[in-house]
């Protein structure tokens, strides 16, 4: 047992990290829902407009689309890497040296930067010197080299193509450990009934590592819902504005037309999204601990 | 397909069915090479091109393997605009301050969280965890602001507060864990020795919670090292650039000259860090990894 006055030199133990939090993320926040009702721009401004930015965000076309196209972005990615993640855990569960090997090279682009892995892929991707094209090519998959970032829907394929290679050893890596929580006796006694591997996959292993599916896949979801990276560097919004994620549609009006007051707005909005998702997030994440 | 009888000893569990047909082993073993190779393949690609004279990088169509061996796009990337040594030194020095801060800020948090009586502990804690709820990309622009008026834009300390922003929950997580496993008999026999709060923290928990501090500073780096977005809005100057906003001048700038064979060069300087630390420290990275996001 603890002496009384503990609880407050626990407190004091607390507090730097309490204020740092209070400053600079809990005063920001404030700030911007107040400049979300300003016309504050970077060159100055402020003037209280109330919410006028909301009905400004509301018939906005640019956002609308940023929105969709984000939404659309994770709904496509999201199978694909869970998926691959799945089946990639599947391939790598057991600790034989060349499934950790294995196991190593998936997850070795997670360590490494999406700008930077971005940037590795703009030049794989390129018409004329990028080697993925040349390699399809080869392959006789392409008759020959594609410009992938003319077309909204091809620059989002090569951009689901390269965060998959970067981001799917994120989702196996959860599912590794929430496969290798099941018991071994739960999937030896299915092989003696006689359970074929894919019996086993479907009717043991599924279902028990549903929560760490679940998991990965909000986490997922919510970082793709935040994409600006790839889309920056891969796309630059090409063409016209149609490959824009909402936080690049942020950060254009906010810092490239420093509209700071309508760009604060639509972080909101955005904001209000994620934090639904965030919270089923903390829930699942936090639900293991009471059982 | 031949019915070919599985050695033992060496049978894994998923084919140790009798009468499974061994291609089965085989052909998982095979599907594993072709994986590594996949995974592989971008970043060979982009190490040997970093080494192809100019004339072979820009060769159409481009030849896997270069012909011969040249520094020419290293040099280039060296000199470019205030030269590499301040880049490297920027994003070095950025990631050094955030793993202070986070270390500075999270290890007496955890220790206060794992260890004391605190009144309202869950809430403070859930407050803790507020910027993992609260995207920071929402926040960039009222933090901008901040900063411009404190002067802490193109600043070391301010990118470094802003990746301590994004890093604290994950930080105070796994120092509270690590601070909770460790067994109380030690912690009261300092108490029996006359050991202050502090003095147990410093003398007692902090040597036993390395795993945990290592943890935190090996994440704290490899994020700050990576992160593009508040580097891109926060360090607008030229000479204040880390590796990744650098990246992006590097291919705007030699336009025309097409500057492939420099951006490669500039994405291995900037990926072998996160690798070298990845096979030294790998322990503490998948644990930590499954500890921030799993329990």
């Amino acid at each position: 047992m603890y002496a009384n006055s503990s609880r407050y030199v626990g407190l004091l133990f607390m507090t730097p990290a309490l204020l740092f939090v209070a400053v600079f993320v809990l005063y920001p926040l404030a700030h911007l829902v107040y400049t979300s009702m300003t016309d504050a721009s970077l060159l100055g401004g402020g003037e209280f407009v109330g919410l006028e930015n909301y009905v400004k965000a509301f018939s906005d076309r640019g956002f609308w689309r940023s929105l969709w196209f984000t939404v659309s972005y994770t709904l496509y990615i999201t199978p694909v890497l869970m998926g691959l993640g799945f089946l990639a855990a599947l391939l790598t569960t057991e600790n034989t040296r060349l499934k950790q090997v294995t196991r190593g090279a998936i997850f070795l682009p997670v360590v490494i930067g999406l700008a930077t892995s971005s940037f590795i892929w703009l030049w794989l991707f390129d018409q004329q010197v990028g080697l993925f094209n040349r390699l399809l090519v080869d392959f006789g998959i392409l008759d020959k080299p594609l410009v992938w970032f003319r077309k909204a829907d091809l620059g989002q394929l090569a951009v689901i193509i390269s965060v998959t290679w970067k981001i799917v050893g994120f989702g196996m890596i959860l599912m590794v450990a929430g496969i290798q929580s099941i018991g071994d006796d739960l999937i030896e006694a299915a092989m003696i009934d006689g359970a074929s591997y894919w019996q086993r996959v479907r009717r043991i292993i599924l279902p028990l590592a549903a929560r760490s599916i679940l998991l990965a896949t909000l986490i997922s979801a919510i970082g793709s819902m935040l994409a600006f990276d790839q889309f920056y560097i891969m796309t630059g919004g090409a063409p016209r504005g149609q490959t824009f994620t909402s936080v690049y549609w942020i950060y254009q009006n906010s810092f490239v037309y420093f509209k700071l007051g309508y760009g604060s707005a639509l972080s909101l909005i955005l904001m209000v999204i994620i934090m639904a998702g965030a919270a089923v997030q903390i829930a699942l994440t936090s639900r293991k601990g009471s059982s | 397909m031949s019915d070919i009888p599985l050695e033992r000893g060496a049978v894994s569990v998923s084919t140790r069915r009798v009468g499974t047909r061994l291609p089965a082993r085989v052909i998982v073993a095979l599907i594993c090479w072709l994986v590594i190779a996949i995974m592989a393949w971008p970043l060979v690609m982009s190490f040997l091109a970093s080494f192809k004279p100019e004339a072979e990088v820009t060769a159409v169509p481009p030849d896997y393997l270069p012909h011969s061996f040249s520094l020419q796009s290293y040099l280039k990337v060296y000199g470019y605009q205030a030269g590499l040594p301040t880049y490297l030194f920027n994003s070095f020095m950025v990631a050094f301050l955030t793993i202070v801060f986070c270390l500075a800020l999270a290890v007496p948090a955890g220790y206060g969280l794992a260890r004391f009586h605190v009144p309202f502990k869950e809430v403070l804690f859930l407050v803790l965890l507020a910027s993992m709820m609260i995207p920071y990309q929402a926040l960039l622009t009222p933090l901008f602001l901040m900063f411009t008026k404190l002067g802490l834009t193109n600043n070391h300390v301010g990118l470094a507060i802003i990746h301590t922003i994004l890093q604290l929950p994950f930080s105070v997580y796994v120092m509270r864990n690590a601070f909770e496993g460790i067994p109380r008999e030690l912690e009261e026999a300092a108490i029996v020795d006359g050991c202050s709060p502090l003095q147990i923290l410093g003398r007692i928990f902090m040597p036993l919670a390395m795993p945990g501090m290592v943890t935190v500073s090996l994440f704290a780096f490899i994020m700050s090292w990576n992160e593009f977005l508040a580097a891109l809005i926060f360090m607008s100057k030229e000479t204040a650039f880390t590796l990744p906003v650098l990246l992006t001048g590097v291919i705007d700038s030699f336009y025309g000259s097409v500057s492939w064979g420099p951006l490669q060069a500039g994405v291995v300087v900037s990926v072998i860090p996160c690798i070298a630390i990845y096979f030294l420290l790998q322990r503490y990275y998948v644990s930590g990894f499954l500890s921030g996001a799993v329990k």
